[in-house]
């Protein structure tokens, strides 16, 4: 049961196509495995519809209509091959991996913290992180908005609880230290407006405090 | 007007995807081309790859007809989201990744009393949109045109960013409020 969903302003821009591609792949990822925030998606995609219909026709030249004709009489029907999946990598976020959860290439980033870049072409970036259970998120650096949604596993902050297919929107005015559940390791997509930047010595000071 | 008619297309679609019919194509495309054409053009792409884009999702529809399932979107949104990808594709050089797909049965028939819902919602939804002040519908649009973001919008308007996104919001419980 989905706890932490997307905004309105979210779900409207990616149906609008302006979100970059690294927070699309976040959106889609919760999409994926939320079904109340598919359904407003797809409703942001019949306003566009709409709103593309509603617009004043601009006169086609002849030619734009031949090629066409030309095009389909050369191609017939055409069906995408299945999607990769997962058990624990829905569809869009197994298509960067390449596989499942054993191909991630997973770096260490410290205390027992590992993350994956993943290759998009924007300035934001998409990583998996891979939490030990019990461990604190490094503390890190972002400037704008961060996007982080449960694959595995499950996290705190402050009082709230993020589970599997849960997505957490942070704003930088948004101080937070997520703490992994203890129960099993977590792995979570985030993304970010800009790249981030660890600071090894936070969860080692953390995780005394937090009595971990 | 049989254009404003869903079902109209939902029969053209059918037409294309089981009888290969090309006069049904060339309906669908005098219909959508213009449209969508003006569309890519608000977006801010000029006349030649605004035509580039119409033709690449024409084929498309063509090719993937076969996979439009009436009662999950209307005709106008299905092309929408194709024209939508491509754009992404094409001017912003960037993949759109998608929601992993539902398991839909694929010999499924399409359920009667949902085709006929989606229908009148999409019909309303237009009717909706068409009767929203001015104001608020010219944002909608913005929206959807370009890779405007609030921010953007505002500038582009001169309109503070809270009244853009009060704006925004009071169009979208308008259309909900149209639609319930």
């Amino acid at each position: 049961m989905i706890k932490h969903h997307l905004t309105e302003d979210l779900l409207m821009a990616y149906s609008a196509g302006a979100l970059s591609e690294a927070f699309s792949l976040a959106v889609a990822t919760h999409i994926s495995l939320c079904d109340e925030c598919r359904a407003a998606a797809e409703s942001y995609d019949a306003v566009g519809g709409a709103v593309m219909v509603s617009t004043d026709a601009a006169p086609v030249s002849d030619s734009c209509l031949s090629n066409t004709l030309a095009a389909i009489r050369e191609a017939d029907t055409e069906t995408p091959a299945p999607r990769l999946t997962d058990t624990v990598l829905p569809s869009p976020l197994a298509e960067y991996v390449g596989g499942g959860v054993d191909k991630i290439k997973w770096k260490s980033a410290g205390m027992g913290v590992k993350q994956a870049i993943l290759p998009t072409n924007d300035d934001a970036v998409a990583r998996l992180l891979y939490i030990p259970a019990g461990a604190a998120v490094p503390d890190h650096g972002h400037g704008g908005l961060e996007l982080t949604c449960v694959l595995q596993g499950a996290f705190r902050d402050e009082d709230m609880r993020f589970a599997r297919g849960d997505i957490e929107v942070a704003t930088e005015e948004v101080d937070h230290t997520p703490i992994a559940d203890i129960s099993e390791d977590c792995i979570c997509l985030a993304v970010t407006d800009a790249p981030l930047k660890f600071k090894g010595w936070l969860p080692r000071l953390a995780q005394p405090f937090l009595g971990i | 007007m049989k254009e404003d008619n869903h079902g109209y297309w939902i029969d053209q679609m059918r037409r294309i995807s089981e009888n290969r019919d090309e006069d049904a194509f060339v309906a669908l495309f005098q219909h959508f081309a213009p449209r969508m054409k003006s569309f890519l053009m608000r977006s801010g792409s000029d006349n030649a790859l605004a035509e580039e884009i119409v033709q690449d999702v024409m084929t498309t529809v063509w090719r993937k007809a076969h996979l439009f399932n009436p009662t999950r979107a209307s005709v106008s949104t299905w092309i929408y989201t194709i024209a939508r990808n491509r754009r992404v594709d094409l001017i912003r050089r960037q993949k759109r990744p998608e929601p992993e797909d539902l398991p839909w049965g694929p010999e499924q028939e399409p359920d009667q009393t949902d085709l006929i819902g989606l229908q009148q919602e999409s019909e309303q939804l237009g009717v909706a949109l068409s009767a929203l002040p001015e104001k608020q519908r010219i944002l909608i649009e913005k929206a959807y045109f370009g890779d405007l973001s609030h921010g953007e919008i505002a500038a582009e308007t001169g309109l503070p960013l809270g009244t853009i996104k009060s704006r925004i919001r009071l169009a979208l419980d308008r259309l909900r409020h149209a639609m319930s």
